[in-house]
Protein backbone atom coordinates (compact mmCIF):
# COMPACT_ATOMS: atom_id res chain seq x y z
CA UNK A 1 0.00 0.00 0.00
CA UNK A 2 2.34 2.87 -1.52
CA UNK A 3 1.15 6.30 0.13
CA UNK A 4 3.80 7.72 -1.02
CA UNK A 5 3.67 10.93 -3.64
CA UNK A 6 6.93 12.52 -5.24
CA UNK A 7 5.88 16.16 -4.52
CA UNK A 8 3.97 18.62 -2.10
CA UNK A 9 2.26 20.18 -4.37
CA UNK A 10 0.41 16.91 -5.86
CA UNK A 11 0.32 15.76 -1.95
CA UNK A 12 -2.11 18.57 -1.02
CA UNK A 13 -3.77 19.24 -4.66
CA UNK A 14 -7.48 18.47 -3.36
CA UNK A 15 -7.33 21.05 -0.59
CA UNK A 16 -10.16 23.13 -1.29
CA UNK A 17 -10.80 26.73 -0.32
CA UNK A 18 -12.91 27.00 3.46
CA UNK A 19 -10.84 23.65 4.50
CA UNK A 20 -9.79 23.05 8.24
CA UNK A 21 -6.22 22.02 8.76
CA UNK A 22 -4.77 20.41 11.58
CA UNK A 23 -1.54 22.15 12.23
CA UNK A 24 0.69 20.38 15.23
CA UNK A 25 4.00 21.60 16.83
CA UNK A 26 4.18 22.93 20.13
CA UNK A 27 5.85 26.76 19.11
CA UNK A 28 8.93 25.77 17.27
CA UNK A 29 9.37 22.19 17.37
CA UNK A 30 7.15 19.56 15.09
CA UNK A 31 5.58 22.06 13.20
CA UNK A 32 5.12 21.01 9.35
CA UNK A 33 6.82 24.17 7.93
CA UNK A 34 7.30 22.34 4.39
CA UNK A 35 4.04 21.75 4.11
CA UNK A 36 2.18 25.07 4.89
CA UNK A 37 5.06 26.48 2.46
CA UNK A 38 3.27 24.25 0.18
CA UNK A 39 -0.57 25.66 0.57
CA UNK A 40 1.18 29.31 0.90
CA UNK A 41 2.58 28.54 -2.68
CA UNK A 42 -0.87 26.98 -3.86
CA UNK A 43 -3.16 30.28 -2.24
CA UNK A 44 -5.79 28.11 -0.78
CA UNK A 45 -8.38 30.53 1.21
CA UNK A 46 -10.46 30.92 3.52
CA UNK A 47 -8.79 27.99 5.81
CA UNK A 48 -9.02 27.55 9.47
CA UNK A 49 -6.01 26.30 11.09
CA UNK A 50 -6.72 24.05 13.87
CA UNK A 51 -3.94 23.99 16.30
CA UNK A 52 -2.33 23.27 19.99
CA UNK A 53 -0.02 25.20 21.30
CA UNK A 54 1.20 28.00 19.10
CA UNK A 55 2.46 26.59 15.98
CA UNK A 56 2.15 29.29 14.25
CA UNK A 57 4.12 31.99 16.32
CA UNK A 58 6.88 29.16 16.25
CA UNK A 59 6.85 29.09 12.24
CA UNK A 60 6.62 33.44 12.41
CA UNK A 61 7.53 33.61 8.58
CA UNK A 62 4.60 31.47 7.53
CA UNK A 63 2.06 32.81 9.12
CA UNK A 64 3.16 36.26 8.11
CA UNK A 65 2.48 35.27 4.61
CA UNK A 66 -0.61 32.83 5.38
CA UNK A 67 -1.81 36.48 6.99
CA UNK A 68 -0.91 38.73 4.27
CA UNK A 69 -2.41 36.07 1.53
CA UNK A 70 -5.22 36.78 3.14
CA UNK A 71 -5.37 32.49 3.15
CA UNK A 72 -6.51 32.46 6.85
CA UNK A 73 -10.41 32.88 7.94
CA UNK A 74 -10.68 31.11 11.70
CA UNK A 75 -7.20 29.58 13.92
CA UNK A 76 -8.14 27.36 16.74
CA UNK A 77 -5.41 27.47 19.51
CA UNK A 78 -4.93 27.68 23.35
CA UNK A 79 -1.47 29.62 22.18
CA UNK A 80 -2.59 31.79 19.42
CA UNK A 81 -1.17 35.39 20.59
CA UNK A 82 2.49 36.35 20.56
CA UNK A 83 3.96 36.37 24.32
CA UNK A 84 4.65 40.03 23.68
CA UNK A 85 1.63 42.24 23.90
CA UNK A 86 4.28 45.21 21.94
CA UNK A 87 5.14 42.87 19.64
CA UNK A 88 1.30 41.13 18.71
CA UNK A 89 -0.02 44.91 18.38
CA UNK A 90 2.90 45.06 15.43
CA UNK A 91 2.40 41.61 13.74
CA UNK A 92 -0.14 41.68 10.93
CA UNK A 93 -1.47 38.07 11.80
CA UNK A 94 -2.69 40.32 15.96
CA UNK A 95 -4.00 42.69 13.55
CA UNK A 96 -6.08 40.83 11.79
CA UNK A 97 -7.58 38.83 15.48
CA UNK A 98 -8.28 42.69 16.58
CA UNK A 99 -10.28 44.05 13.19
CA UNK A 100 -12.33 40.73 12.72
CA UNK A 101 -10.65 39.74 9.88
CA UNK A 102 -9.55 36.74 11.16
CA UNK A 103 -11.57 34.60 14.33
CA UNK A 104 -9.57 33.14 17.31
CA UNK A 105 -10.89 30.59 19.38
CA UNK A 106 -9.38 29.43 22.73
CA UNK A 107 -9.25 26.06 24.36
CA UNK A 108 -7.11 25.09 26.88
CA UNK A 109 -4.48 22.91 25.48
CA UNK A 110 -5.07 19.69 27.58
CA UNK A 111 -8.95 20.11 25.71
CA UNK A 112 -7.39 20.99 22.81
CA UNK A 113 -5.24 17.28 22.47
CA UNK A 114 -8.50 15.19 23.85
CA UNK A 115 -10.69 17.17 21.19
CA UNK A 116 -8.54 15.78 18.60
CA UNK A 117 -7.97 12.28 20.40
CA UNK A 118 -11.99 12.05 20.56
CA UNK A 119 -12.54 12.78 16.76
CA UNK A 120 -9.77 9.99 16.22
CA UNK A 121 -10.95 7.45 18.50
CA UNK A 122 -14.88 7.79 17.80
CA UNK A 123 -16.29 9.48 20.72
CA UNK A 124 -18.20 12.60 19.91
CA UNK A 125 -17.81 14.70 23.30
CA UNK A 126 -16.27 14.23 26.41
CA UNK A 127 -16.51 16.00 30.17
CA UNK A 128 -13.15 17.54 31.65
CA UNK A 129 -12.74 19.08 34.62
CA UNK A 130 -10.50 21.58 33.12
CA UNK A 131 -11.87 25.19 33.12
CA UNK A 132 -14.51 24.92 35.05
CA UNK A 133 -15.25 28.28 37.12
CA UNK A 134 -13.17 29.65 34.42
CA UNK A 135 -14.73 31.71 31.00
CA UNK A 136 -13.80 28.52 29.69
CA UNK A 137 -16.95 27.48 30.50
CA UNK A 138 -18.36 29.38 27.89
CA UNK A 139 -16.74 29.69 24.53
CA UNK A 140 -14.20 32.19 24.13
CA UNK A 141 -13.81 33.27 20.36
CA UNK A 142 -13.01 36.97 18.69
CA UNK A 143 -16.08 37.22 16.94
CA UNK A 144 -18.89 39.04 18.88
CA UNK A 145 -22.01 36.54 17.85
CA UNK A 146 -20.29 34.03 19.06
CA UNK A 147 -19.25 35.18 22.16
CA UNK A 148 -20.25 33.70 25.48
CA UNK A 149 -22.67 30.79 24.67
CA UNK A 150 -22.21 28.68 27.39
CA UNK A 151 -21.11 25.23 27.42
CA UNK A 152 -23.06 22.11 29.26
CA UNK A 153 -22.03 21.42 32.46
CA UNK A 154 -22.54 18.29 34.48
CA UNK A 155 -22.08 17.54 38.17
CA UNK A 156 -20.46 14.16 38.65
CA UNK A 157 -19.77 12.66 41.95
CA UNK A 158 -19.69 15.49 43.35
CA UNK A 159 -17.74 17.68 40.86
CA UNK A 160 -18.51 19.98 37.57
CA UNK A 161 -17.12 19.41 34.50
CA UNK A 162 -17.21 20.77 31.14
CA UNK A 163 -18.81 19.17 27.81
CA UNK A 164 -16.24 20.02 25.19
CA UNK A 165 -16.74 18.61 21.51
CA UNK A 166 -14.09 16.32 19.37
CA UNK A 167 -12.43 18.35 16.45
CA UNK A 168 -12.16 16.58 13.43
CA UNK A 169 -9.85 18.37 10.67
CA UNK A 170 -10.32 18.02 6.84
CA UNK A 171 -6.57 17.38 6.92
CA UNK A 172 -3.96 17.24 8.87
CA UNK A 173 0.00 18.52 8.06
CA UNK A 174 2.08 16.06 10.29
CA UNK A 175 6.06 16.15 10.45
CA UNK A 176 8.22 13.09 11.47
CA UNK A 177 11.50 12.46 11.79
CA UNK A 178 10.82 8.59 9.91
CA UNK A 179 8.07 7.35 7.67
CA UNK A 180 7.84 4.64 5.68
CA UNK A 181 6.36 3.76 2.19
CA UNK A 182 3.20 2.50 4.20
CA UNK A 183 2.50 5.67 6.17
CA UNK A 184 4.13 4.14 9.24
CA UNK A 185 5.39 6.99 11.69
CA UNK A 186 8.09 7.83 14.21
CA UNK A 187 8.59 11.33 15.66
CA UNK A 188 11.82 12.29 17.30
CA UNK A 189 11.71 13.72 20.86
CA UNK A 190 9.05 16.75 22.15
CA UNK A 191 8.68 16.88 17.91
CA UNK A 192 5.89 14.46 18.58
CA UNK A 193 3.28 16.73 20.66
CA UNK A 194 0.03 17.42 18.70
CA UNK A 195 1.84 15.09 15.77
CA UNK A 196 0.21 11.85 16.37
CA UNK A 197 -3.42 12.73 17.83
CA UNK A 198 -3.62 15.10 14.90
CA UNK A 199 -2.92 12.47 12.35
CA UNK A 200 -5.84 10.12 13.80
CA UNK A 201 -8.38 13.39 13.84
CA UNK A 202 -8.26 14.26 10.18
CA UNK A 203 -10.02 12.44 7.51
CA UNK A 204 -7.07 12.83 5.07
CA UNK A 205 -3.48 13.07 6.92
CA UNK A 206 -0.91 13.96 4.82
CA UNK A 207 2.94 13.77 6.64
CA UNK A 208 6.53 15.17 5.59
CA UNK A 209 9.14 13.07 6.56
CA UNK A 210 12.30 13.86 7.02
CA UNK A 211 13.95 10.25 6.32
CA UNK A 212 11.33 8.35 3.73
CA UNK A 213 12.36 4.37 4.35
CA UNK A 214 11.79 1.46 2.58
CA UNK A 215 8.55 -1.25 4.26
CA UNK A 216 10.23 -2.77 7.06
CA UNK A 217 12.65 -0.60 7.79
CA UNK A 218 10.67 1.15 10.60
CA UNK A 219 10.40 -1.14 13.46
CA UNK A 220 7.26 -2.18 14.27
CA UNK A 221 8.09 -1.54 18.04
CA UNK A 222 9.21 1.72 16.91
CA UNK A 223 6.00 3.34 15.37
CA UNK A 224 4.35 6.18 17.20
CA UNK A 225 1.62 6.58 14.32
CA UNK A 226 0.75 3.42 12.23
CA UNK A 227 -0.17 3.42 9.20
CA UNK A 228 -4.06 3.04 9.37
CA UNK A 229 -3.85 6.99 10.46
CA UNK A 230 -2.13 8.28 7.39
CA UNK A 231 -2.90 8.72 3.75
CA UNK A 232 -0.01 10.47 2.15
CA UNK A 233 3.77 10.28 2.44
CA UNK A 234 6.04 12.94 0.98
CA UNK A 235 9.86 13.19 1.58
CA UNK A 236 11.22 16.62 2.76
CA UNK A 237 14.77 18.13 4.08
CA UNK A 238 15.08 18.49 7.56
CA UNK A 239 14.23 21.96 8.14
CA UNK A 240 16.36 24.42 9.64
CA UNK A 241 14.94 26.90 12.24
CA UNK A 242 15.32 29.72 15.24
CA UNK A 243 14.17 27.96 18.50
CA UNK A 244 12.36 30.86 19.56
CA UNK A 245 9.40 32.57 19.46
CA UNK A 246 8.77 36.57 20.18
CA UNK B 1 -6.13 49.89 43.88
CA UNK B 2 -2.33 50.58 45.26
CA UNK B 3 -0.86 50.40 49.01
CA UNK B 4 0.87 52.93 50.05
CA UNK B 5 4.05 51.54 50.53
CA UNK B 6 6.71 49.36 48.76
CA UNK B 7 9.52 47.71 50.36
CA UNK B 8 12.52 45.79 48.54
CA UNK B 9 11.82 42.55 48.21
CA UNK B 10 13.61 39.24 47.33
CA UNK B 11 15.14 38.38 43.44
CA UNK B 12 13.40 36.18 41.39
CA UNK B 13 15.85 33.84 41.87
CA UNK B 14 15.19 33.55 45.76
CA UNK B 15 11.43 33.44 45.16
CA UNK B 16 12.34 30.33 43.07
CA UNK B 17 14.53 28.92 45.98
CA UNK B 18 12.71 29.37 48.48
CA UNK B 19 9.65 27.74 46.28
CA UNK B 20 12.19 24.80 46.15
CA UNK B 21 11.99 23.84 50.03
CA UNK B 22 8.74 22.86 49.72
CA UNK B 23 9.44 20.02 46.50
CA UNK B 24 10.20 16.94 47.76
CA UNK B 25 11.83 13.66 47.03
CA UNK B 26 10.11 11.40 44.80
CA UNK B 27 8.03 14.33 43.28
CA UNK B 28 6.79 14.86 39.62
CA UNK B 29 6.71 18.88 39.24
CA UNK B 30 5.74 20.46 36.46
CA UNK B 31 7.18 24.84 36.30
CA UNK B 32 5.46 27.19 34.79
CA UNK B 33 6.55 30.42 32.31
CA UNK B 34 8.66 32.98 35.12
CA UNK B 35 9.55 32.47 38.28
CA UNK B 36 8.69 29.08 38.24
CA UNK B 37 10.80 27.82 35.51
CA UNK B 38 13.82 28.98 37.46
CA UNK B 39 13.12 26.63 40.44
CA UNK B 40 14.95 23.99 38.50
CA UNK B 41 17.82 25.77 39.19
CA UNK B 42 17.49 24.87 42.74
CA UNK B 43 16.54 21.25 42.83
CA UNK B 44 19.73 19.72 42.25
CA UNK B 45 20.37 16.52 43.78
CA UNK B 46 16.89 16.68 44.79
CA UNK B 47 15.25 13.05 43.53
CA UNK B 48 12.48 14.85 41.38
CA UNK B 49 11.18 14.52 37.83
CA UNK B 50 10.07 17.63 36.05
CA UNK B 51 7.24 16.95 33.50
CA UNK B 52 6.81 19.42 30.26
CA UNK B 53 3.82 19.71 29.04
CA UNK B 54 4.83 19.28 25.28
CA UNK B 55 5.83 15.51 26.33
CA UNK B 56 8.02 14.76 28.27
CA UNK B 57 9.53 13.17 31.63
CA UNK B 58 12.65 14.11 33.24
CA UNK B 59 13.61 17.29 31.57
CA UNK B 60 17.26 18.26 31.82
CA UNK B 61 19.38 21.65 32.13
CA UNK B 62 18.76 24.46 29.28
CA UNK B 63 21.29 23.14 26.09
CA UNK B 64 23.66 25.56 24.62
CA UNK B 65 25.98 25.25 21.88
CA UNK B 66 26.03 21.71 20.17
CA UNK B 67 23.76 20.62 22.41
CA UNK B 68 20.76 22.61 20.83
CA UNK B 69 18.48 20.22 19.74
CA UNK B 70 15.13 21.81 17.24
CA UNK B 71 13.27 18.66 18.52
CA UNK B 72 14.04 18.90 21.94
CA UNK B 73 12.46 21.79 23.82
CA UNK B 74 10.18 22.59 27.06
CA UNK B 75 7.35 24.23 27.27
CA UNK B 76 8.75 27.50 27.24
CA UNK B 77 10.09 26.91 23.62
CA UNK B 78 13.52 26.70 24.86
CA UNK B 79 16.17 24.13 24.26
CA UNK B 80 16.74 21.81 27.24
CA UNK B 81 18.95 18.47 27.62
CA UNK B 82 17.94 14.45 28.44
CA UNK B 83 18.69 12.86 31.18
CA UNK B 84 18.79 9.05 31.57
CA UNK B 85 16.19 8.16 32.09
CA UNK B 86 13.86 11.26 30.01
CA UNK B 87 10.92 10.01 28.29
CA UNK B 88 8.77 10.84 25.19
CA UNK B 89 5.18 10.74 24.88
CA UNK B 90 2.29 12.82 22.39
CA UNK B 91 0.40 15.89 24.09
CA UNK B 92 -2.83 13.54 24.68
CA UNK B 93 -0.92 11.09 27.06
CA UNK B 94 0.87 14.62 28.57
CA UNK B 95 -2.58 15.72 29.72
CA UNK B 96 -3.94 12.62 30.63
CA UNK B 97 -0.80 12.54 33.03
CA UNK B 98 -1.59 15.70 34.25
CA UNK B 99 -5.67 16.17 34.59
CA UNK B 100 -5.87 12.61 35.50
CA UNK B 101 -3.32 13.75 39.14
CA UNK B 102 -0.37 11.74 38.59
CA UNK B 103 1.60 15.51 39.01
CA UNK B 104 2.36 15.89 42.46
CA UNK B 105 3.11 20.07 42.23
CA UNK B 106 2.40 21.97 39.89
CA UNK B 107 4.13 25.86 40.30
CA UNK B 108 2.52 28.68 38.39
CA UNK B 109 3.21 32.60 38.42
CA UNK B 110 -0.02 34.45 38.64
CA UNK B 111 -1.60 38.43 37.60
CA UNK B 112 -3.38 37.95 40.99
CA UNK B 113 -4.87 35.88 43.36
CA UNK B 114 -7.50 36.70 46.31
CA UNK B 115 -8.36 34.97 49.86
CA UNK B 116 -9.94 31.92 48.43
CA UNK B 117 -7.55 30.78 46.04
CA UNK B 118 -8.68 31.78 42.93
CA UNK B 119 -5.80 32.99 40.39
CA UNK B 120 -5.82 34.63 37.60
CA UNK B 121 -2.69 34.31 35.22
CA UNK B 122 -3.69 33.97 31.69
CA UNK B 123 -5.05 37.21 29.90
CA UNK B 124 -4.34 40.24 30.41
CA UNK B 125 -7.34 43.08 29.93
CA UNK B 126 -4.87 45.36 29.11
CA UNK B 127 -3.83 43.61 26.01
CA UNK B 128 -7.49 44.91 24.81
CA UNK B 129 -8.84 41.62 23.79
CA UNK B 130 -11.29 38.95 25.07
CA UNK B 131 -9.03 36.02 24.06
CA UNK B 132 -5.56 34.77 25.51
CA UNK B 133 -2.82 32.95 25.76
CA UNK B 134 -4.41 29.71 28.14
CA UNK B 135 -1.96 27.17 27.35
CA UNK B 136 -1.82 23.93 29.69
CA UNK B 137 -2.08 26.22 32.80
CA UNK B 138 -5.96 25.42 33.39
CA UNK B 139 -5.51 21.69 33.13
CA UNK B 140 -2.79 22.30 35.61
CA UNK B 141 -4.49 23.42 37.47
CA UNK B 142 -7.50 20.85 37.31
CA UNK B 143 -4.88 18.11 37.50
CA UNK B 144 -2.14 18.92 40.02
CA UNK B 145 -2.84 17.54 43.72
CA UNK B 146 -0.64 20.99 45.31
CA UNK B 147 -0.97 24.21 43.30
CA UNK B 148 1.96 26.80 44.09
CA UNK B 149 2.24 30.36 42.92
CA UNK B 150 4.99 32.03 42.85
CA UNK B 151 5.33 35.64 42.04
CA UNK B 152 5.81 39.43 43.10
CA UNK B 153 4.12 40.70 45.86
CA UNK B 154 2.67 43.65 43.90
CA UNK B 155 2.84 45.20 40.53
CA UNK B 156 5.57 46.91 39.04
CA UNK B 157 3.54 49.92 39.82
CA UNK B 158 3.25 49.12 43.06
CA UNK B 159 -0.17 47.69 42.82
CA UNK B 160 -2.02 44.99 44.51
CA UNK B 161 -1.57 41.50 43.04
CA UNK B 162 -3.21 39.72 46.57
CA UNK B 163 -6.64 41.62 46.42
CA UNK B 164 -10.18 41.17 47.75
CA UNK B 165 -11.35 39.85 44.16
CA UNK B 166 -9.95 39.43 41.06
CA UNK B 167 -10.41 42.18 38.36
CA UNK B 168 -8.58 39.71 35.61
CA UNK B 169 -10.27 36.57 34.42
CA UNK B 170 -9.49 33.74 36.24
CA UNK B 171 -7.05 30.62 35.74
CA UNK B 172 -9.20 28.46 38.47
CA UNK B 173 -10.65 29.04 41.26
CA UNK B 174 -9.62 28.09 45.22
CA UNK B 175 -6.93 25.52 44.02
CA UNK B 176 -3.93 27.09 45.41
CA UNK B 177 -2.57 25.94 48.20
CA UNK B 178 1.02 27.76 48.90
CA UNK B 179 1.63 31.50 47.41
CA UNK B 180 5.90 32.46 47.75
CA UNK B 181 6.11 36.10 46.70
CA UNK B 182 9.52 38.63 47.17
CA UNK B 183 8.30 39.50 50.81
CA UNK B 184 6.26 36.68 52.09
CA UNK B 185 5.02 32.93 52.25
CA UNK B 186 0.99 32.32 52.90
CA UNK B 187 -0.87 29.47 52.92
CA UNK B 188 -4.54 29.67 51.80
CA UNK B 189 -6.43 27.64 53.80
CA UNK B 190 -10.47 27.40 53.96
CA UNK B 191 -10.50 30.49 56.99
CA UNK B 192 -8.64 33.00 54.32
CA UNK B 193 -4.62 33.33 53.96
CA UNK B 194 -2.02 32.38 56.64
CA UNK B 195 1.16 34.40 56.83
CA UNK B 196 3.56 31.90 57.51
CA UNK B 197 6.75 33.59 56.95
CA UNK B 198 8.21 37.25 56.18
CA UNK B 199 11.03 38.37 54.79
CA UNK B 200 13.50 39.53 57.05
CA UNK B 201 13.70 43.17 58.76
CA UNK B 202 9.84 43.41 57.91
CA UNK B 203 6.86 42.97 59.87
CA UNK B 204 3.26 41.27 59.79
CA UNK B 205 1.87 44.53 59.91
CA UNK B 206 3.92 45.47 56.73
CA UNK B 207 2.77 42.75 54.85
CA UNK B 208 -0.27 43.44 55.51
CA UNK B 209 -0.18 46.86 54.18
CA UNK B 210 0.61 45.39 50.67
CA UNK B 211 -1.98 42.76 50.73
CA UNK B 212 -5.44 44.35 50.34
CA UNK B 213 -7.62 40.54 52.02
CA UNK B 214 -7.13 40.20 55.89
CA UNK B 215 -4.64 37.87 56.82
CA UNK B 216 -4.20 35.77 59.24
CA UNK B 217 -0.74 35.78 61.36
CA UNK B 218 -0.11 32.19 61.76
CA UNK B 219 0.98 31.34 65.32
CA UNK B 220 4.36 30.25 64.56
CA UNK B 221 5.16 33.28 62.32
CA UNK B 222 8.69 33.10 61.05
CA UNK B 223 11.30 34.86 58.92
CA UNK B 224 11.77 33.54 55.45
CA UNK B 225 14.06 30.05 55.36
CA UNK B 226 15.67 30.22 52.29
Amino acid sequence: MDKVLPSLEEAIADIKDGAMIAIPGFFACGVPRALLQAIIKKGTKNLTLACGCGPLLGAADELRALTLNGQIKKVIDSYGLFRSASKGMQDPFEQAVRNGKIELEVYPMGTMAEKYRAGGAGIPAFYTPTGVGSVMEESVVTSIDANRTPKETKIINGQKYVLEYALKPDYAFIHAHTGDREGNLRYAKTARNFNHVMATAARITIAEVENLVGVGELDGDDVHTPGVYVQRVVAVPRPKFAITID
Amino acid sequence: MSPKVKFEGLPREMIALRVSREIKDGNYVNLGIGIPTLVSNWIEGKDVVLQAEIGMLKTGALADGDDVDQDLINASCQAVTALPGSSYFDIAESFAMIRGGHIDVAVMGALQINGRGDYAGWSNPARGLFVGNVGGSMDLCAGAKKLFIAMEHVTKDGEYKIVKELSYPSTADGKVSMLFTDLAVIEITPKGMVLKEVLAGLTAKDIQSVTEPKLIISPDLQEMQL
